[in-house]
């Protein structure tokens, strides 16, 4: 089967049914998407399907053919960081930043729908992501900032 | 150089890299330091000269010369390699540490690379954990990297011929006196084999000097995480690599009685592995391993175990050393004026650590390279010796900085488990824990029991019984002054496996002691603020916690109907804490609202206030799992609530309003600030609860349903 993934074509091996997660990680080498529930539950797996964040340890790999897939490794272009991923540079916010790509996933899919995001919004947006090491007052800090910089969001 | 800069901070080895990484390389020692570094200026500190015995382990009967604390090399391209068994877990320690080395050398810390938890090529360390690494590894490199400035100094002294001068020291340069001239840090190194052992009496640069030290200096290599080029031990392959799964019991204390693995054969690649009760599996990919896991028969002989319905009284009943108290404080109890005797309860919570326990192995012949997130490597590479029966020259653990441990991490397990299958399938191996494991098979926070019983005189504490069973003794001892005082931690038999946590007992023995203050305040009818002030003795806490009261506006709050203001403080691991909340009780849904948290710490001379003030936020929010929801439910040994969906962790939407009140005390050595502030969240709540609704919550979670009981 053919997968698309930061505008790539891969061919990748489906026969036992694995999930995204499994297949960027273990056959593409992409491993920017982290493996943390299994479930869908903690956001650190996410990537985006057509522009939507989705938990690729719940989507089997065979549901996403012939679509767009974008991980943490290809949000920047030509070596320029996506500009979430600067402002949380910019931010300093992790800690061990084992979230950090689901986060920053995640909140790109926040800014698809909307440019201008208030504080609750975000909390709201981004609940379905976990920080451990509980950064969320700075993450929240870090995307406002790059909602009120509004440069290439 | 290149190579071990890349393996230290955990990227992929390629495969000029692993030619090398076969062949595990013996220890860095005095003898074989240039030979394997090459030429340059190095300083090394002898573990026994600044800390005595108390960090060297029983189990590392090395000589002397190989009883290191750290190196630091300088090379001719003016770049500083330094070399510390402490390991990354985001503490930002790696950026801290490098903040000191750059402070002694005026050099960027760009230049800097710390090369940190390779159990081959970084001196031993017991491990990191105990907020050690600030107050006993940032001095000892501050020291190692003054001593290597003044080898450099004299280097431009000789080279220039200059006498007794001051030299100026700036980015990388020493500046000549007078004739305008300067040297690189890398030219005064060119071609140099000149090793110094640590000299005491060098002087360091003074707190109040402090340029890049005391400054927020962003997370070292920080892009690497946002843009998912570290590979953390999850993340690693090898050529050849299988993926291993490893058959777990239903439930603690199962022991196996069958096996059958014949569903397996013919499923291509997969391997079965068999040793006595250790069975695993591996297979081409992760998604293979699972289903062959999945299809292994297996029968197992089950006991009764005990259940979470028991927890409580089955800590008090096998509570060791249960002495009766001596008469002095029973008579002083008994004659105060006004006495208070509670319990209080604690749970079991998880770490959950965001990324699992994993490890990657490989032998060649007989010897073994482990790579695992482990906040012990050497610690590791003791339990793979007992387990291979190995000398530990031929055994490498690596820890490139891992996804977090709050005290979780100290094992080894699935380094173990790789090490273990990739010798029986002679092919590197990976072991990655799902969150169900990491849950049902690593170890919890323990669960406890406090009794206190205290009394009061006029207003001032006369007598302290204080009982902790199971928790541990981590600050247990009342930083109140009382007349007659006892405190006591029962070991008890733990139902579950349990281990450190972040700040340890304090968390709880806080909670009890804070908790009890603030209801004999309240019985007296004095303001806990005033009470505690009355009673505390340490200078450092009473000052912390007023300049936290006046930040929070502790004199001036507005009591009304629905919403009540609390306090808690204490000092543990040479932090102190205070923290003040105001919440609100919906009086008829009963559901809490935390309106505000006001949090001071103070742990001496700040190396990094960015980075403290993330430690300082991220303690009290991680808190506030443990203080209101966070617990594990268990029965007959088995772990009910194994997954995030089921077992709750504070999330975006938990987040308070939050002010950080962070006290530089530059005359004060600085202390470490990853557990301390954990401590004064979850009694700060309890007792802001109690002031808006009159009830006293004494256990830990606080509202395990989400809702403030009547």
């Amino acid at each position: 089967m053919k997968l698309t993934v930061n505008e790539k074509e891969y061919e990748v091996e489906v026969s036992g049914n694995p999930n995204l997660l499994e297949v960027l990680r273990e056959q593409i080498d992409l491993t920017g998407a982290k493996y943390g529930c299994g479930e869908g539950a903690c956001g650190a797996c996410k990537v985006l399907v057509n522009g939507t964040p989705a938990p690729a340890c719940i989507t089997p790999a065979v549901s996403v053919q012939g679509k767009n897939i974008i991980t943490v490794e290809g949000l920047g272009k030509e070596g320029q960081l996506h500009a979430v991923q600067q402002a949380f540079i910019d931010e300093d916010v992790f800690q061990c930043a084992y979230c950090a790509s689901g986060m920053a996933i995640a909140a790109v899919g926040l800014f698809s729908k909307q440019k201008e995001l208030t504080e609750q919004e975000i909390k709201e947006g981004m609940n379905d992501n976990i920080c451990r090491c509980c950064t969320y007052p700075d993450i929240i800090k870090a995307i406002k900032k790059a909602s009120e910089n509004k440069i290439n969001l | 150089m290149k190579s071990l800069k890349g393996k230290s901070k955990g990227r992929f080895l390629n495969n000029s890299e692993k030619a090398e990484s076969c062949v595990p390389p013996q220890n860095i020692s005095r003898r074989n330091f240039f030979k394997k570094m090459g030429a340059g200026l190095a300083t090394y500190v002898v573990m026994t000269d600044v800390l005595a015995s108390q960090v060297f382990s029983p189990y590392s009967p090395l000589k002397d010369e190989d009883q290191l604390a750290s190196w630091i090399h300088l090379n001719p391209s003016g770049n500083v390699t330094v070399f510390t068994g402490k390991v990354e877990v985001g503490q930002n320690i790696r950026t801290s540490l490098s903040q000191v080395v750059a402070e002694e050398l005026s050099i960027s810390i760009d230049h800097i690379d710390l090369i940190m938890g390779d159990t081959h090529l970084t001196p031993y360390d017991r491990g990191t954990y105990g907020s050690l690494t600030t107050p006993q590894m940032a001095p000892i490199l501050r020291k190692a990297a003054a001593n290597l400035r003044e080898m450099l100094l004299h280097q431009a002294k000789e080279k220039w011929k200059l006498g007794e001068v001051n030299l100026q020291l700036e980015k990388g340069f020493v500046h000549h006196p007078s004739n305008g001239g300067k040297l690189s840090y890398g030219d005064l190194a060119k071609g140099k084999k000149w090793m110094k052992k640590m000299d005491e009496e060098v002087p360091t640069v003074a707190p109040e000097a402090w340029k890049v030290a005391g400054t927020s200096v962003r997370k070292v290599n920080g892009r690497d995480f946002i843009t998912g080029t570290h590979r953390y031990v999850s993340d690693m392959s090898l050529p050849g690599m299988v993926y291993g799964k490893i058959l777990r019991p239903p439930y603690k204390g199962a022991k196996l009685k069958r096996v059958n693995t014949g569903n397996l054969a013919g499923m291509a690649g997969v391997k079965i592995v068999q040793e006595d009760d250790f069975i695993g599996v591996t297979a081409r990919d992760s998604r293979t391993a699972s289903v062959a896991l999945a299809m292994i028969e297996a029968d197992w002989e089950t006991t009764p175990q005990p259940s979470g319905k028991d927890l409580f009284s089955h800590l008090v009943n096998t509570g060791e050393d249960q002495t009766v108290v001596g008469n002095a404080l029973e008579s002083e109890y008994l004659s105060s004026d006004k006495q208070l005797g509670q319990e209080f309860q604690v749970q079991y919570i998880a770490h959950v650590p965001l990324e699992p326990r994993a490890g990657l192995a490989q032998w060649t012949g007989d010897e073994l390279q482990v790579w695992t997130g482990t906040q012990r490597p050497f610690g590791v590479q003791e339990e793979l010796q007992r387990t291979f029966d190995l000398p530990k020259e031929k055994i490498r653990v690596y820890m490139p900085d891992t996804g977090s441990g709050y005290g979780g991490k100290h094992t080894g397990e699935a380094g173990i488990e790789a090490a273990r299958l990739a010798k029986a399938v002679k092919k590197p191996v990976k072991v990655t824990w799902t969150r169900e494991e990491e849950f049902k098979w690593a170890y919890f926070r323990p669960a406890g029991v406090i009794r206190v019983k205290a009394s009061t005189r006029n207003g001032q504490l006369s007598a302290w019984d204080f009982h902790n069973f199971n928790s541990g003794g981590a600050g247990i001892e009342t930083p109140y002054e009382v007349k007659e005082k006892n405190h006591q931690y029962h070991r008890s038999d733990s139902p579950l496996r349990q281990g450190s946590y972040r700040a340890l007992a304090s968390t709880a023995n806080v909670f009890a002691i804070e908790a009890q203050i603030n209801d004999l305040a309240s019985t007296n009818q004095i303001d806990p603020l005033k009470f505690r002030l009355n009673h505390l003795k340490n200078e450092r806490l009473s000052k912390l916690t007023e300049i936290t009261a006046d930040a929070f506006g502790w004199v001036k709050r507005n009591k009304t109907t629905n919403n009540g203001f609390g306090m808690a403080c204490g000092a543990v691991k040479g932090g102190f804490v205070a923290t003040f909340a105001e919440v609100k009780v919906d009086p008829d849904t009963r559901e809490l609202e935390i309106l505000r948290v006001t949090a001071g710490f103070e742990c001496g001379a700040i190396l990094n206030p960015r980075h403290l003030k993330s430690q300082v936020v991220g303690c009290i929010l991680q808190g506030l799992g443990g203080a209101l929801f966070e617990a594990v439910e268990f029965e007959n040994g088995d772990i009910k609530n194994a997954s995030l969906s089921s077992y709750r962790v504070p999330r975006f939407k938990d987040t308070p309003k939050m002010e950080v009140v962070l006290v530089d005390r530059k005359d004060l050595p600085s202390s470490g600030a990853g557990e301390a502030p954990i401590i004064g969240i979850a009694p700060a709540l309890r007792n802001a609860i109690f002031d808006a609704t009159g009830v006293k919550i004494n256990q830990l979670p606080m509202l395990p349903n989400g809702i403030v009981p009547k």
